[in-house]
C-alpha cells in the first residue's frame, strides 16, 4: 500500500469521528431544548423561573 | 474587597443559568475561530515540506499529535472538575467532567487510529505492547468505564461523586503516558515538541503541528462547552418530569 492510503485513511477516520462527535453534541442538545420546550409547554415549570423576582434577573 | 468581588464574580458565572447565558454567547465565536484554525492548519498540513526520512507520511502527525494532546489535556480537565466535585460540591463540575468523559474518549481513539496507521509505514506494525501505546490505550479504556459509570447510576450526584475519585484515582496514569518513552524502551519517539531544552522539531513541520494543535484546542472547548449545556438542560428536564410526577401523584 502507499504511502497516500495511510494518510488519506488517517484524515479521514479522524474526520469521520470529529463529524460524528459535532452531531451526537448538537442533536443531543436539538433534543434536550425540544423536551424543555414541551414541558414548559404542558405548564411544567422550573421553580425558579416561576417566581417574579427570578424572572427579573 | 477587590478579592471578594472577585469571588462574587465567580460564584455567579459558576451558576448554571449564567453559565447557559455565557455559553449561548461564547460558543458560535468559538466554533468561527475553530473553523478558521482548521482552515490554516489543514492548508498548512498539504502544503508544507515533506520529511526526508518519512516523506509524506510525516502528514499524520498534524492529526494524530493534536488528538494525542488532547486525550490528556482532555483528562486534566476532568481532574480539575473532579476536584471541583469533591471539594466544593458545585453542581458545574460534576457536569464538567461528564460532558468531557466522552470528547477525551473520541480523541484518544483518533490517536490510537492515526498512530497505527502512521505506525504500519514506519515501524512495519500497526501496534505493540510498549509502554507508550499501552498506556494511551489504557487511558481510552477509562474514558470508556468513567461514561458507562455516569450512565449506569440514576442519581447524577452520586454518579459524579464517584467518577470524581476514579478520574483522580486514574490520573496516575497522565504523568505515566507523557514520561513513558523515557522510563522504558520503547519502540514509539521521545518528546520532540514538548521539551526542557526546546523543541527539536523543524519550524517547516512545527507552525502546522502548533496552529492544528490549537484548533484541536480549540475543537475541545467549543464541544465541551455545547456538552455542558446539553447535561445542564438533561438535568432540567428530569427534574421538571419528577416534578410533573409528583403533580399527577397529588392530583390522583
Amino acid at each position: 500500500m502507499s504511502h497516500g492510503f495511510y494518510i488519506a485513511l488517517s484524515y479521514g477516520i479522524s474526520a469521520l469521528i470529529v463529524a460524528l462527535l459535532i452531531a451526537w453534541v448538537w442533536w443531543d442538545g436539538r433534543a434536550r431544548r425540544r423536551e424543555l420546550a414541551e414541558l414548559e409547554g404542558s405548564g411544567i415549570r422550573r421553580r425558579s423561573t416561576a417566581t417574579p423576582k427570578d424572572n427579573a434577573a | 474587597m477587590t478579592e471578594s468581588l472577585a469571588i462574587t464574580r465567580f460564584s455567579d458565572l459558576a451558576n448554571p443559568t449564567r453559565f447557559l447565558s455565557l455559553a449561548g454567547r461564547i460558543i458560535p465565536w468559538l466554533a468561527g475561530l475553530t473553523l478558521c484554525l482548521f482552515a490554516i492548519g489543514l492548508y498548512l498540513s498539504f502544503t508544507t515540506e515533506g520529511d526526508y526520512q518519512q516523506g509524506e507520511t510525516v502528514r499524520i502527525m498534524y492529526v494524530h499529535v493534536p488528538a494525542a494532546w488532547l486525550s490528556m489535556m482532555c483528562y486534566t480537565v476532568m481532574a480539575l472538575s473532579a476536584i471541583g466535585t469533591l471539594v466544593w460540591r458545585h453542581p458545574l463540575a460534576d457536569v464538567s467532567h461528564k460532558a468531557a468523559a466522552p470528547l477525551g474518549a473520541a480523541f484518544t481513539l483518533i490517536a490510537l487510529a492515526t498512530g497505527s496507521l502512521w505506525g504500519k509505514p514506519m515501524w512495519g506494525t500497526w501496534w505493540v505492547w510498549d509502554a507508550r501505546l499501552t498506556s494511551v490505550f489504557v487511558l481510552f479504556l477509562m474514558y470508556l468505564g468513567l461514561i458507562a459509570l455516569n450512565r449506569a447510576m440514576d442519581d447524577p450526584s452520586k454518579a459524579a461523586r464517584l467518577s470524581a475519585v476514579l478520574i483522580l484515582v486514574g490520573f496516575v496514569n497522565i504523568p505515566i503516558i507523557k514520561f513513558s518513552v523515557e522510563w522504558w524502551n520503547t519502540l514509539h519517539q521521545p518528546a520532540s515538541v514538548v521539551r526542557l531544552d526546546g523543541p527539536t522539531i523543524d519550524p517547516e513541520f512545527l507552525i502546522p503541528l502548533l496552529v492544528m494543535a490549537v484548533a484541536f484546542t480549540f475543537l475541545f472547548f467549543t464541544l465541551h462547552l455545547m456538552a455542558m449545556r446539553n447535561e445542564i438542560w438533561r438535568r432540567r428536564v428530569g427534574a421538571q418530569r419528577r416534578m410533573a410526577a409528583r403533580m399527577a401523584g397529588r392530583g390522583t
